[in-house]
């Protein structure tokens, strides 16, 4: 059945690449550019990414960010985790529907609902607004991201596996972390990494959470971004983009090396039987 | 899968570990009851509360001051604002049709990429499907921003056609509609082709087979067999582009000209800039309403996977 391509997919395919792919290259190159314009070409210089070594502005809120995203990726896998484990191993339980509501919502809802709702609950409240509002705020959506990853993979689990251990006498709470949480690894590095990514991302839902002293990069893009076009706004992008690559790349060998060894593993136990 | 008899998993979860279950559902339970459901109750109430000047900028609606039942000081005045003035009910039917628009251009560039990477030889397979999943990975604000070059009067498409003498002059493309079509479509697309990939790569070969055999056209299978089948992927990727995209914000602050009205941006500056919380608020509620149906379709098809899953 399968002949290949027909040419017109193909002739889609190289379309909707260029499309996707075209900015970030434009992006990449223009970062490099002497000039002040990113659309006119007047020669190579590094020196924008000099300029944004040097900006403190931008700085403080990539370190600030950083931290913001580092915590909200680490509780919101755990959060996820938990969640997806809930809908994937739990079958019916009282309330089923509202939490698979609550889990899905947030994948779709608009950012100025969700940033206003939650600023005014913290008001509510009478939280103070900082770094731990917009930490919470980014759990409660990337929780949701990372319950959909953590669900693909429970679901191509093997379950016999677990039902082994608890055979054996496995409390499945010991199950849980010797047995389902190792299989899980790649999908738990993967979403903990997605986690990382929309936090670092997030403009609409930090801005209005934010409170004095906790401006993040996207903050400071946007604010430099509305007053005009500088190649050092190329040069971040360019960094983030190597920087995304290169973590996906390295995860995605590592977790190659891994599956494979471990075909080597099963099929040294075939031949041991 | 549960079903493996008084040995299996969930016999011996439910059996055995009622408190282990509570340990693990609660957390994430309990977070999502008061950071996500909590505050939308709070919305409601704002939105029909009046606005003062205060801190934080709104009136109680009840009034507790004389004895135990309590006045109801609220007000629907907000929504009743929304109608009088033109510029949120423009706002809004702008939004759903620039959401709509786009969700079909994504529609459209998106189908025959999933169905071309789901077609392809394995080994390519999945390194396509790595190239759709990088750009959602970097920075959206940056790609966003990336447009600005390539679109303004003297950005990099202008000179390109000025350059092959195309055009003469530069076309106006960016701070207007096309420019914000262009970034929705662009920013969106992978949500668009990742659940359509995922439908269309464990469709059934041997009902396209069965088809080929008995005489059908290639075209005459694709519309009578896997496009009435990927049904589910296309609801899913549509209602994936289409919620969120009604409420952007950053695309046309960005990309749009100032007289492009999108409700996301009208309640973006009721909040930053009047400063009216109780108007944000029930512009967020009146989205919301709107928005009820495509989310509930879209719990549905979610709900309907999971099915298939277990």
């Amino acid at each position: 059945m399968r002949k290949g391509l027909h040419p017109v997919t193909i002739a889609m395919l190289l379309f909707g690449f260029a499309f996707l792919y075209a900015p970030i290259v434009i992006l990449i190159i223009f970062s490099f550019n002497e000039g002040k314009l990113v659309s006119v070409w007047s020669g190579f210089s590094p020196k924008w990414y000099g300029e944004l070594l040097r900006d403190p502005q931008i700085l403080s809120a990539a370190w600030m960010s950083l931290k913001i995203a580092a915590m909200n990726a680490s509780v919101a896998t755990v959060l996820g985790l938990f969640g997806a484990y809930a809908l994937g191993r739990f079958g019916a339980f009282k309330g089923r529907t509202l939490f698979t509501g609550m889990m899905t919502a947030p994948l779709v809802m608009p950012d100025v609902i969700t940033g206003l709702a939650t600023l005014l609950l913290f008001v509510g409240l009478a939280w103070q607004r900082g770094m731990s509002t917009i930490t919470i705020a980014h759990i409660t959506f990337s929780m949701c991201f990372v319950a959909v990853i953590v669900r693909a993979r429970l679901s191509s689990l093997d379950q016999s596996l677990e039902e082994a251990a608890m055979d054996l006498g496995a409390r499945p709470a010991k199950t849980f972390l010797l047995i389902t949480i190792p299989m899980l690894a790649p999908a738990l590095v993967a979403a903990w990494l997605l986690a990382f990514t929309l936090s670092l991302d997030d403009l609409v839902i930090a801005s209005f959470v934010a409170g004095p002293g906790s401006t993040t990069l996207p903050m400071v893009v946007f604010s430099k971004v509305r007053l005009g076009v500088s190649p050092e706004i190329n040069a971040l992008g360019t960094l983030i983009v190597l920087l995304v690559t290169l973590c996906i790349v390295v995860a995605a060998l590592i977790f190659q090396r891994q599956e494979a060894q471990r075909l080597a593993d099963a099929q040294m136990a075939d031949r041991a039987d | 899968m549960s079903a493996g008899g008084a040995g299996g998993l969930g016999a011996r979860l439910r059996a055995r570990l009622f408190s282990q279950r509570t340990v693990v559902l609660l957390p994430p339970y309990i977070w999502l009851l008061l950071f996500f459901l909590a505050p939308f109750v709070i919305v409601l109430k704002l939105s029909i509360s009046e606005a003062a000047i205060a801190m934080p900028p709104y009136l109680p609606i009840l009034d507790w001051a004389d004895g135990l039942i309590p006045d109801f000081t609220g007000t629907f005045y907000n929504f009743s604002f929304l109608f009088t003035d033109d510029l949120y009910v423009v706002a809004y039917l702008n939004s759903i049709k620039i959401a709509l628009v786009s969700t079909i251009a994504c529609l459209l560039i998106g189908y025959p990429m999933a169905y071309g990477i789901a077609k392809a030889p394995g080994t390519w397979r999945n390194a396509l499907l790595m190239l759709v999943i990088l750009p959602f990975w970097t920075s959206f604000l940056i790609r966003v921003y990336a447009w600005i070059g390539i679109l303004k009067n003297n950005g990099i498409l202008n000179n390109l056609l000025i350059g092959l003498g195309i055009i003469d002059q530069p076309l106006p493309m960016l701070h207007n509609d096309f420019s914000v079509y262009v970034g929705i479509v662009y920013s969106y697309l992978p949500f668009m082709i990742l659940p359509l990939y995922a439908n269309l790569a464990k469709m059934d070969e041997s009902l396209l087979e069965a088809a080929a055999d008995l005489g059908a056209k290639p075209w005459k299978t694709f519309l009578a067999v896997t496009l009435p089948l990927s049904v589910p992927g296309i609801v899913a990727g549509s209602m994936l582009v289409f919620i969120p995209a009604v409420g952007e914000f950053v695309i046309p602050e960005l990309l749009g000209g100032p007289d492009t009205l999108m409700i996301g941006r009208v309640l973006w500056n009721e909040f930053f800039h009047n400063r009216d919380w109780p108007v944000a608020s029930a512009v967020a509620i009146a989205m919301l309403l709107f928005l009820v149906v495509p989310i509930v379709i879209f719990q549905h098809y979610q709900g309907k996977t999971d099915e298939a899953a277990s």
